[in-house]
Formats: C-alpha cells, sequence, structure tokens
C-alpha cells in the first residue's frame, strides 16, 4: 500500500461501497451511537417504509440528554422526557438494538460511554445523531455527527451518503506551560482558525503535544473538532490507545486483540502522508484560555483583555458587537476576575474522570464562593463509580459542590439543570451560544475543568496556575 | 422524489453570521419523538428579545426563502432546526456559507441551501427590506438567483445540485439498492468479522 495515504483516506477507502451517481460516496458504518432525543423520528421512518435494521449488533443506545441528573427514578417528572424514554426503549426492543438505559450500570453521555466500553475503536467509521461523535476520532476513527434522516439511513442499510472531505493537519509540537490543558489546545486552535475555519476539512492533530497525551485528553480534543467547523477530528492510534482498549468489554480479546493491534497501529499516518492542508502552531504560545463571547472562537488567554472591536476586521464587527452586547461586557476588560454565577464541570467534553481528578486538586481544601452555584455531572455511571471509591464525591461535596447522576445536564439544559435569566456560567461544556445553557438569557464562559474549579473556588474567572501551587487556606 | 428544479418565493432577511442550531430551535423544544410542531419555535428565543425579529414581522409571514449569512447552521447536528424551518415555511436558503451537518441534513430534506456572495447577500437583503413582496427565484438548472429585474450567480456542491434536481435527495432509496454489496464489502473490514 502506497505509504502517502493518511489515516482518513485509508480508512475512508476501506469503508467505501461504491459512489453513487450524485458523486457522494456510500460509507460503510461500523458503529452508530444512538441517544433518546435525535433517534426516535428515525425510527418511525423505518416503520413507516416497512425497514429493518441490517445490522443490529452494530448499533448501541443510550440515553443523556433528557436525564435528570437528581433523581432517575422513573418514570421522569418531565412528561415530555418520561416519553422519549419509553420511545427508545420501545425502539431499541422491536428492531433488536442493545440500549444501556438509566437502570443500567454503563449508561452515560453516549461520547463517554463508547470508548470507555470499548465499542469504539481505531480504523472504525463512528456516527451518531450528535455533533460530538468527533470525540471518537481520538482514537484513529472516522467519526461524524449526522442528522436524524441519516440516523434512519444507517439503521436501515448500515451505510451513509457522505461527500469526502480534505484532510488538514493540526501539527502541534513543544512544551505546554503548567496548567495548560488538552481544552486549552481545542480552544486555542478554534480561535486561530475561526469557528468555520473547519469546514470542508477532516483534522488529522499531530506532533508532540498529542503524542503525549492520554485518551481522554485526545477526546477532549477531537471533541471540539466540530467547534472549529471540521467535519471531524481524529489522532493517530499508538501505544496509547492500544494500552486504552486492552481488557474493555467490547475490546477484541486473546489472540484477536494482538491481530486487531497490529492492524490498528498500521492505519496510522506514515511520515510521507500526504494532507490538503497543514497548520502549526507552538505549544508554549498557548495558556489557559476562555471564551468571552458567543461562539468557541471568540476566547482570550486568562492574561489578555478583551480586544475593542474596531481591532476586528470590518466584516465580523457586527458580531463581536452583538457578543459583547449580549455577554453585557466591556471592551478592553480583563477576563481574569469577572463575578460569575455558576461553575459547570460536566459535558461530553469534559467530564471523564481525569477531568474530575484534576478539578478535585484545585478544589481539595478550598470552599466554593458563596455565591456560585457549583455542580459536578460525572460523564458516565462508571465515571462516577469510580469518582466515588477514589473518594472525590467527598473532595467536592466538602467543597459546596453539588454531585450529580450521568448525564448531559447543564451543557445543553434539555433536562432540569438550567442557568436562571442572565446568570453567568463558568462551563467545561462545548458551546457558548446564546440560550445553549437553559435560560434564553443565559451566559457561558467555556474553560477547561481546572480552570471551572478555580473560578468556582474564587467566585470570579481565575487563573488556575495561581492555585496549583499554592497551600490552601 | 419530485425533482426539485427552482424555488419561487418572498424572502425574510436574517443576514447574521454564525446562527447556530440552538437559535434556529432552542434544545427545549428537542423534547419530542415527532417534528410536528417545531414550526411555530423556530429562532423562539431571539423572538423574545428582539421585538424586530423577521420571524415575527407581518410582510414576511409568508416568505419560503430565508437570506442568512456566513456559516449559517452551525452547532448542534440536530436535524429538528431544518424541519422547524420547513415547517415555518422555508423552502430554501440563500447563505454566504453553512456548517456541512445543517447543509446536509437540508438537502436530505430537499431544501437548497445555496451559497451566495456578500454582496448579493446585501443587495438581496435591502431589496427585500423595502419590497417584502418581491418574488425572488432560485434556479439550479442554471444557478442564479433572479430578483426582478437583476440577476446574481449563486453555487451549490454538484452532489447535492444533481441530487436534488433529479430528485434522487432521499438518499434512503439509493442506499437501500446496495444491499449485497454492503454485506460483501463488510467482510472485508477485519472488525467486522472480529478480526478472524
Amino acid at each position: 500500500m502506497s505509504n502517502t495515504k493518511n489515516l482518513f483516506d485509508k480508512v475512508w477507502d476501506l469503508h467505501t461501497v461504491k459512489t453513487l451517481d450524485s458523486g457522494q460516496d456510500q460509507l460503510l458504518i461500523g458503529l452508530h451511537l444512538i441517544h433518546e432525543v435525535t433517534s426516535p423520528q428515525a425510527f418511525e421512518m423505518l416503520r413507516d417504509r416497512g425497514l429493518k435494521v441490517l445490522f443490529p449488533e452494530r448499533t448501541v443506545a443510550t440515553v443523556d440528554h433528557i436525564v435528570p441528573t437528581l433523581n432517575q427514578s422513573r418514570p421522569f417528572a418531565d412528561n415530555l422526557a418520561e416519553q422519549m424514554m419509553t420511545a427508545i426503549e420501545k425502539n431499541c426492543s422491536e428492531f433488536g438494538i442493545t440500549l444501556l438505559d438509566v437502570e443500567d450500570s454503563r449508561q452515560g453521555i453516549v461520547h463517554v460511554v463508547g470508548p470507555e466500553q470499548g465499542l469504539t475503536q481505531p480504523g472504525m467509521t463512528i456516527v451518531c445523531g450528535d455533533s460530538h461523535t468527533s470525540t471518537h476520532g481520538a482514537f484513529g476513527s472516522i467519526a461524524l455527527g449526522i442528522g436524524t434522516s441519516q440516523v434512519a439511513h444507517v439503521l436501515a442499510t448500515q451505510t451513509m451518503a457522505l461527500g469526502r472531505p480534505k484532510v488538514r493537519q493540526i501539527l502541534i509540537n513543544g512544551e505546554l506551560g503548567p496548567g495548560v490543558t488538552a481544552k486549552d489546545i481545542t480552544l486555542y486552535v478554534i480561535r486561530k482558525l475561526g469557528v468555520q475555519g473547519g469546514v470542508g476539512y477532516a483534522y488529522e492533530y499531530a506532533g508532540e503535544v498529542f503524542d503525549r497525551m492520554s485518551m481522554e485528553e485526545r477526546m477532549t480534543v477531537c471533541n471540539m473538532s466540530i467547534e472549529g467547523g471540521a467535519r471531524c477530528g481524529y489522532i493517530n492510534p499508538d501505544q496509547t490507545t492500544v494500552d486504552y482498549l486492552k481488557g474493555r468489554p467490547s475490546s477484541p480479546e486473546g489472540a484477536a486483540f494482538e491481530k486487531a493491534a497490529d492492524w490498528w497501529l498500521s492505519l496510522a499516518s506514515g511520515p510521507d502522508a500526504k494532507f490538503d492542508d497543514v497548520v502549526e502552531f507552538d505549544a508554549a504560545d498557548i495558556e489557559p484560555t476562555v471564551t468571552w463571547g458567543i461562539t468557541p472562537a471568540q476566547s482570550v488567554g486568562i492574561s489578555e483583555t478583551l480586544a475593542p472591536i474596531a481591532s476586528y476586521p470590518k466584516d465580523e464587527q457586527t458580531l463581536i458587537k452583538e457578543a459583547f452586547r449580549y455577554m453585557e461586557f466591556e471592551e478592553n476588560q480583563p477576563i481574569k476576575g469577572q463575578k460569575i454565577d455558576v461553575a459547570f464541570i460536566g459535558s461530553c467534553t469534559n467530564s471523564r474522570i481525569s477531568d474530575l481528578r484534576e478539578a478535585a486538586k484545585v478544589v481539595q481544601g478550598r470552599h466554593v464562593s458563596e455565591h456560585v452555584k457549583a455542580l459536578v455531572v460525572p460523564g458516565s455511571q462508571l465515571v462516577r463509580k469510580q469518582a466515588i471509591e477514589e473518594g472525590l464525591d467527598k473532595i467536592f461535596t466538602d467543597a459546596g459542590f453539588e454531585w450529580r447522576e450521568a448525564g448531559c445536564s447543564m451543557c445543553l439544559a434539555m433536562n432540569p439543570d438550567k442557568l436562571v435569566g442572565n446568570e453567568l456560567c463558568a462551563s467545561s461544556s462545548n458551546r457558548n451560544f446564546k440560550g445553549r445553557q437553559g435560560s434564553p438569557t443565559g451566559r457561558t464562559l467555556l474553560m477547561s475543568p481546572t480552570m471551572v474549579a478555580a473560578a468556582a473556588i474564587n467566585g470570579c474567572v481565575s487563573d488556575v496556575r495561581e492555585m496549583l501551587n499554592a497551600v490552601p487556606v | 422524489m419530485i425533482k426539485i428544479e427552482s424555488i419561487t418565493g418572498t424572502c425574510i432577511p436574517l443576514l447574521l453570521d454564525d446562527i447556530d442550531t440552538d437559535r434556529i430551535i432552542p434544545a427545549r423544544f428537542l423534547r419530542c419523538v415527532t417534528f410536528e410542531g417545531l414550526g411555530e419555535h423556530a429562532f423562539e428565543d431571539d423572538r423574545i428579545q428582539d421585538p424586530d425579529h423577521p420571524f415575527d414581522k407581518p410582510q414576511f409571514q409568508n416568505a419560503s426563502i430565508l437570506i442568512g449569512g456566513r456559516n449559517f447552521g452551525c452547532g448542534s447536528s440536530r436535524e429538528h432546526a431544518p424541519q422547524s424551518l420547513i415547517r415555518w415555511g422555508i423552502k430554501a436558503i440563500i447563505a454566504e456559507s453553512y456548517a456541512e451537518i445543517f447543509f446536509g441534513n437540508c438537502t436530505s430534506l430537499g431544501v437548497p441551501a445555496v451559497c451566495a456572495s456578500r454582496e448579493t447577500l446585501e443587495t438581496l437583503d435591502q431589496t427585500v427590506q423595502s419590497h417584502p413582496e418581491q418574488e425572488v427565484t432560485v434556479d439550479l438548472l442554471t444557478m442564479k438567483i433572479n430578483c426582478g429585474d437583476q440577476q446574481f450567480d449563486c453555487t451549490l456542491p454538484e452532489n447535492a445540485r444533481a441530487a436534488l434536481t433529479t430528485g434522487t435527495y432521499d438518499f434512503l432509496a439509493q442506499l437501500l439498492k446496495s444491499t449485497s454489496e454492503i454485506k460483501e464489502q463488510a467482510a472485508t473490514v477485519p472488525y467486522f468479522t472480529s478480526f478472524a
């Protein structure tokens, strides 16, 4: 095989069934994840046409978006949420699909559960009716968010029609400063390339910074590819990937695992791999980053001030002006010291055990500021269980955080966890869109989980680096 | 499927950049098991806060062509967004650019989402603001936008244009034709056969 092929092209080619008359490829899908929000209409489409699920064992369902995080006993207090639960249970049962329901100890955010169970593997094509499916690219898979019609296509045919994107390599070498996390890197990339910089592209993240990352950090980076406009993002599989997958419930076992590992590693883009574009950044330029506006690209390093409207290109000024108005911020103000009302640690971006461990280090021995409502929502029931075993729940609750059940929660506020009025939330989630966190005038500052922890303790946006070595009083 | 060769109708202007799908249809309206009834909630939170929102203005109530800005439909993959616009009455969108999942959703629902230059969008915006009754045609055969005696170029990726104009945008029917090839392809993929 030609060694000029990058991972994306190798995996795409392997899964191409044919090229359709429209010019799009009919792409075979290896893993289809579904949840309660974007699947019910797809099952209705199947019923309307009298279709079955072609490979039911290749679809796995869980519930995450609407599940309450305080009391998960059924029926849910929200009748609409309860209807959605009933629908996914009925659909999975009727079409022969495994469902990890709230009673199942493996339930959680779909993008946390897939990797945790070993369902997500290198070389796969993975889709889900959820834009943050890009998370699974951390394993060296092509992982795409899709719409509900496409969910129906994949259920019925295990394929979908898709145009082939170009591939851009995002190369980051060098040393990261202390306190700089995967979240800061992804926010930095989006800031530099813009929210539509990735349109038409798949992103390959490569270089020393990503090589050194744990799988969970890689997931955080790939998760937010979509916020930069990219169709998906991935990191080449390496020994870290193989080690993560060994022994997971859905990983191959024994000789099959060895064979799988060899194949996974063979998929990585080699030194001669070609890309449609390469963009390079220096790790040393990245500092803890916080969004201040209404798109994920509107961010600053923690030590910066908010640049005045006039400093932006003319065609961006309308949006920047609207961001200042909506966020109630002033030009030239520092972001550090900005008082917050709510702190949220959770979401498919940053709710894994390593996120909770790092945040707990900041929180330990300190207390949440009196005026701040702070909550931790683990990404899955297994993350929650692990955290409890390590005593992290106690660290958080002792400090004044609420400790919740697993789900998407206040990332998009489809469940009862919502901002009120124009509350300002320091959030480890992925979107700072207007109204995203459940109040039409609610305001979101995206940052890493350690930065959220620091903001919760101090009651205002803070530089976590100043707390890492300081002894709590 | 019906061939979609052109859409003619009046326009509704929303020439703003980075309109995300949370704004098109806020998440709380996704608590549903059908797409029915989503039309009335299109842009609900923006409308609550902006008494001048075009979606509430009487002169635009019968519009079928939405004029948008750059990166229209970014964010969440929710098909509820185009479904809500369709149910409101939108049949085509003209914008500077689109987020890809939103664009794919529109195409598969038979809604042409064409791109036009900023100058074209600004001209259309001004025309529609002063003459909301002006009919506009988005012609997918000539890739022109006709607005009274004015004509503008627009673009659409060829695969989407072909799918719409030949009435094959419901990809499911095409995908279903290849069941045997799908199974053959699957047999060549190592993990489909458990690395046997």
